[in-house]
């Protein structure tokens, strides 16, 4: 509120330049498309500095026994590693970069609702990587990006303080945007656009934007007191003073369960954007793939100690959480069989977005599948904790998450950068990437059920062989992110120029110049279709002339 | 929806403009803050569930010898809960325009905001324990101090009303949503008060 | 599904690919040999349930890679056609069909499951309530202790002298119902090492059990949490400082087999495993006898030391080396009493 407060006073109209130079992108802007730009470069680094610790936790796996890298700074590692991905990569680069960019885009206002405070939002997340990277100096956190009391209060106290202020710093981060997000789109919409008329990446904002405020303050009431476990002597999970380990547990499996949905549901959204626009046929079941967003929403409140199955819960709980677990998978199943149908009689065209759309979709099944078993407290028991788990949850992420990313990259490429990028190296993108998820992250699944804990420096020699096989996917991993590096980094700067709408996509953020100008629209635009209504112009009964006026012109303009 | 939308002013938020101009931004900010303080009032939420439960498992509620008096805090509750009434006072009469009996009744609340972080940093001084005694100390400390932050913040935002309701016509009664704010954001500290008191001090009398 | 709707002219297509998707999910639920050895009364229980989600998800991945591959072929922009697609957008029967058929399936599993955990003991309904059996001989007055009449009383056993009440875990089976164990051992987990107690108060960092008797572990630990798994019984139970949670299980095979720590609890987690060594009744009386407190003592001892009057560490220091932790990390532990 303060910072509404200020902007009061500095009633200040502030002439801008014509367009955004690159050294605005590198200070603060109110912009939403270059804080968008801001999150994803940002977040993409914090990417590559979490994969490379991967591929040292790789390294260290290639053998039994703990040879490359000392125990203590494995566990530093994995707990980066994790954290980095979920809350410096995933939920940055989805929520704040692509929600910022494209949401008031779609929804044809000139910016988010809180432009200041948009901004603020984003600067609380590089003081909050650099707190992270500098705790590595002295130890890091070493107790996994879960932090479980009493592990938690016992190692390395400094580093994990770090690590709780920073997550602190991203979930105010998160919360803010979250607000931003939900006011943006309900008061900023423009008047003609029917709430069936919003595009579904908006509709996913919502519903992610909801679970972002519900969830988010009771993990920073878990962190909280965990700070004060630490930092000041108190006693809530420490058993001796009274306390309870198992609280924390669900103080942060009540915000990280929900988390992955912050995850996975604004990808969903771009996944109704890209297939849609590259198959040129209208989603399949527009209302039911938006309703299951809010649908999963809801639900996933209410599951989240199916990551406490093995701990200290009641049969009743496991019982209950089990049966809520698997009713996600409905919704869930909407969404991929409304996509799958989408493609259906479509005339599917094979761009490099569309290329890790489909992908996405053949990955995140197994995921999802795995998730259900996962879901099902007699068997999660067994595999609990087990490379299963991790297997399951990079499919999810990368098959899932980061596909989705990449996809939503290569489509909105040409539109942030006003330029289009090399489709033969994004093919060679994909296939790489492709390969080498499904190398490294499917035999792990036989790693857990074998008997494989995850978290560990050294295991069993009797897994050694096929541990190797995920090294060497992982290796592939890292090769696969050259040809990306090279596309993106030559594209931007020298690549062709793109037109307006390369795609002829129907969402109104092609409506404008690529890049857009400064507050978007020259005028405010129109909605004269769905978002999706592609080929109308065939269809012969139902529309008036006018429409069809307007198919053409769009067409004219692509051309 | 869309039939509350006022289509003069929609979208015409300038982007670069920082100010963001104010008249026609009255009602996302009220909105803004409101769905800022549902989403926090859930981390309050988490703590008063945190402290139930410990509450539920352990035996001797409070544990012995970390004992609360109840006088004091009483006496906190009602100045902290009147106050809510004076900032009200407050927000009238802007609203009527009167800036000056604005600045009255919000340097009346801040003072009794003032007067009740008094009287906790007296409470917690003459305690006897400190946050490291056992459980139910530290929910205690913890769960007021962290109120308390907020009764700080409270009081300094409706400072910074008084500051800046200096300059000639910077509120008023179109234009307050400052004044307004402040005013919920009180009364959303005075709420969670009650619950916290609730839990804190009459609880443990059963 | 989608495809099955979509092409229902050709009915015997969607026959055949319903058959032969059958066909070869019943075969990889079957025969995917993904699950270690079975050596406890709940594995089966366990490895059924899996096989039968593994039959349904096959199905399912089938059906949906299929209609993905299918229809990227299928429907992939010809050459020089740059109009769009026909505008289908949605078919209500349709989505209500592919809604209704994963809520059944969910339903199915989740009725299932329930059945399964409870087959394997998870609500214990009777088993807690049971007076136990002291195997061990001594200590049997604690089970007079006032306050201990009701029926909800908790176990009291030489194992665990401590309140024993039923919270988290896997508890005794319907089958096994009323019936108390044979054989209770306390389990402790501290960083990086098991101990088991055993009701004669021998303590060792192995566990030995015999085979075919019904066996409960009372879970506790020492500093961290940790996790007592046994990959091969297919059960885990958290290990909880300040906190009892119990495991129940018969085995149903000798042999040696991994216990598994399974939650992070420092930098030698993946170090902290042990062995459980199921042998014949007979064997495993051999070994009791052969270790009974008195037989453990060290070289310079010549006083009979019961377990229980040293501490871990000392316990610990002749593992220290071989489970690869110096003996310095074992040292600060406390003296424990065990019964
Ligand atoms: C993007 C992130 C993401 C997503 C989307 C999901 C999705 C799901 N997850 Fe996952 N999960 C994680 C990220 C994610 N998860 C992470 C990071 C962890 C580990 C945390 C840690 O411990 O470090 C984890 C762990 C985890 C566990 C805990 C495991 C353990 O520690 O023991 C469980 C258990 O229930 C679970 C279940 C599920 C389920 C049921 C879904 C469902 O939403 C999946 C639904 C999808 C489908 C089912 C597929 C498509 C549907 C159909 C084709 C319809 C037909 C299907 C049926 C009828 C079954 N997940
Ligand atoms: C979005 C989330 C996300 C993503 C994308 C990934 C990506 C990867 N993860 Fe991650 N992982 C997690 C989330 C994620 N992970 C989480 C939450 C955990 C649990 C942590 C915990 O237990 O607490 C985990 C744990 C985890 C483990 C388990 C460790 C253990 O339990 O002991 C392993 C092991 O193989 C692993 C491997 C990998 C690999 C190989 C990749 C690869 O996909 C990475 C590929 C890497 C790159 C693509 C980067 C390449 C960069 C370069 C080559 C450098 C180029 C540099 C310049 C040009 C400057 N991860
Ligand atoms: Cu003990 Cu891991
Ligand atoms: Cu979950």
């Amino acid at each position: 509120m303060t910072q509404a407060q200020i902007s009061m006073d500095a009633v200040s109209h502030t002439e801008h330049p014509e367009a955004w130079k690159w050294y605005h992108y590198f200070w603060y802007n109110t912009d939403h498309k270059v804080i968008g730009i801001q999150y994803l470069v940002f977040s993409f680094i914090a990417y590559l500095i979490a994969g490379v610790m991967a591929l040292f936790m790789r390294a260290e796996l290639y053998t039994p026994n703990s040879d490359v890298l000392d125990p203590n700074l494995y566990n530093a590692l994995l707990t980066n590693h994790g954290t980095m991905m979920i809350f410096f990569w995933v939920v940055p680069a989805a929520i704040g970069g692509f929600g910022n960019y494209l949401v008031p885009l779609m929804i044809g206002a000139k910016d988010m609702a809180f432009p200041n405070l948009n901004a603020i939002a984003f600067w609380l997340n590089p003081p909050a990587a650099l707190m992270l990277t500098i705790s590595l100096w002295f130890g890091g956190a070493q107790s996994g990006w879960t932090a479980y009391p009493p592990l938690s209060l016992v190692t390395n106290n400094l580093g994990q303080s770090f690590w709780a202020l920073a997550i602190l710093l991203v979930g105010t981060s998160s919360i803010l945007g979250a607000l931003n997000f939900l006011i943006t789109i309900y008061k900023l919409k423009i008047p003609n656009m029917r709430w069936d008329q919003l595009p579904l990446f908006c509709w996913a904002m919502v519903a992610t934007s909801a679970l972002a405020l519900f969830s988010t303050p009771v993990l920073a009431a878990g962190l909280i007191l965990l700070l004060f476990d630490i930092n000041f002597g108190t006693g809530f999970f420490r058993p001796e003073m009274g306390g309870n380990v198992v609280i924390y547990q669900h103080l942060f499996w009540f915000y990280s369960h929900p988390a992955v949905y912050l995850m996975i549901l604004p990808i969903f959204g771009i996944m109704s954007e890209v297939i849609s626009t590259h198959a040129r046929k209208p989603i399949f079941g527009y209302k039911a793939i938006a309703y299951s967003s809010l649908a999963i929403c809801f639900v996933g409140l209410f599951v989240w100690v199916h990551h406490m199955f093995t701990s200290g819960t009641p049969p009743w709980m496991r019982m209950f959480f089990t049966i809520s677990t698997l009713i996600v998978a409905v919704p869930t199943g909407v969404k991929i069989f409304g996509w799958v149908a989408t493609l259906w009689g479509g005339k599917i065209r094979f761009t490099t977005p569309m290329l890790f759309a489909v992908g996405l979709l053949a990955m995140f099944v197994l995921g999802g599948l795995s998730g259900v078993t996962l879901g099902t407290a007699p068997f999660d028991i067994h595999v609990h904790d087990t490379y299963y788990v991790v297997a399951h949850f990079h499919y999810v992420l990368f098959g899932g998450s980061v596909f989705g990313l990449y996809a939503a990259i290569y489509h909105w490429f040409p539109k942030m950068t006003g330029r289009m990028y090399n489709e033969p190296l994004g093919k060679a993108h994909f296939i790489l990437t492709f390969i080498g998820t499904n190398l490294t992250f499917l035999p792990m699944h036989e790693l857990g059920l074998q008997g494989m804990p995850r978290r560990i420096a050294m295991y069993d020699p009797q897994f050694e062989a096929i541990n190797q096989l995920c090294t060497y996917g992982s290796m592939l991993l890292g090769v696969s992110i050259l040809p990306f590096l090279i596309n993106a980094i030559w594209s931007w700067g020298w690549g062709p120029k793109a037109e307006r709408n390369p795609w002829r996509s129907l969402t109104l953020e092609w409506q404008t110049a690529s890049p857009p100008i400064i507050e978007n629209f020259p005028e405010d635009p129109i909605v004269w279709a769905g978002p999706y209504d592609y080929g109308i112009d065939t269809e012969a009964d139902e529309d008036d002339t006018t429409v069809e006026d307007m198919l053409a012109e769009v067409g004219a303009e692509a051309r | 929806m869309q039939g509350t939308l006022d289509t003069a002013s929609n979208g015409r938020n300038p982007a670069t403009n920082a100010a963001m101009g104010h008249a026609e931004h009255e009602d996302y900010r009220l909105l803004g803050l409101m769905t800022f303080l549902f989403s926090e009032s859930l981390m309050f939420g988490g703590l008063f569930a945190v402290y139930l439960v410990y509450r539920s498992s352990n035996g001797a509620w409070p544990p012995a010898g970390t004992e609360v008096e109840l006088l004091l805090p009483a006496i906190n509750t009602v100045i902290l809960v009147s106050s809510s009434f004076v900032i009200h006072r407050g927000d009238s009469a802007i609203k009527k325009g009167d800036v000056g009996g604005m600045r009255f009744w919000y340097l009346a609340t801040a003072l009794m905001g003032i007067v009740f972080l008094g009287g906790q940093v007296y409470e917690y001084l003459n305690l006897g324990y400190g946050l490291g005694k056992n459980v139910f100390s530290s929910c205690f400390y913890v769960m007021t101090g962290f109120h308390g932050l907020h009764v700080l913040v409270g009081v300094l935002l409706m400072l910074g009303v008084i500051w800046r309701s200096r300059r000639e016509g910077h509120y008023n009664a179109e234009k307050h949503t400052g004044v307004e704010m402040t005013e919920i954001y009180w009364h959303f500290v005075d709420i969670i008060w009650i619950v916290l008191f609730a839990l804190l001090y009459i609880l443990t009398l059963f | 599904m989608a495809k099955e709707k979509e092409t229902v002219p050709v009915a015997l297509v969607t026959l055949t690919i319903g058959i032969l998707v059958a066909i070869i999910s019943f075969w990889y639920g079957r025969d995917n040999g993904l699950l270690p050895e079975q050596v406890s009364q709940q594995a089966p229980l366990v490895d059924n349930f899996f096989r039968v989600m593994v039959t349904v998800g096959t199905a399912l991945f089938l059906l949906v890679e299929g209609a993905i591959v299918f229809a990227l072929f299928k429907f992939r922009r010809r050459p020089d056609d740059d109009t769009d697609a026909p505008p289908i957008k949605g078919n209500f029967s349709l989505e209500v069909f592919w809604t209704a058929i994963p809520a059944v399936i969910v339903i199915g599993l989740g009725i299932y499951s329930v059945d399964v955990y409870n087959r394997m003991g998870g609500f214990d309904t009777v088993g807690s309530t049971a007076v136990a059996h002291h195997h061990g001989g001594h200590a049997t007055q604690l089970a007079s202790l006032p306050g201990s009449s009701d029926v909800g009383a908790p176990l009291l056993s030489a194992a665990a002298p401590q309140q024993v009440a039923f919270k988290y875990g896997l508890g005794a089976t319907p089958a096994e119902g009323q019936a108390s164990p044979f054989l209770e051992i306390a389990v402790k987990g501290l960083q990086y090492a098991w101990l088991f107690t055993y009701p004669n108060g021998m303590v060792t960092g192995e566990l030995h059990v015999p085979v075919g008797e019904d066996v409960r572990l009372n879970i506790t630990a020492q500093d961290v949490l940790h996790s007592f798994w046994l990959p091969e019984f297919r059960i885990k139970q958290d290990a909880i400082p300040g906190e009892t949670t119990e495991l129940r299980f018969t085995p149903t095979k000798t042999g040696t087999y991994p216990v598994v720590c399974a939650e992070l609890c420092g930098a030698y987690h993946g170090s902290m495993r042990s062995q459980i060594i199921i042998q014949e009744p007979d064997e495993y009386e051999q070994w009791v006898a052969e270790n009974q407190p008195v037989a453990v003592t060290t070289g310079t001892d010549t006083v009979a030391l019961h377990p229980s009057e040293r501490s871990d560490a000392d316990f610990l220091a002749p593992y220290a080396a071989e489970w690869g932790i110096d003996a310095a990390a074992i040292a600060p532990l406390q003296p424990e009493r065990h019964a």
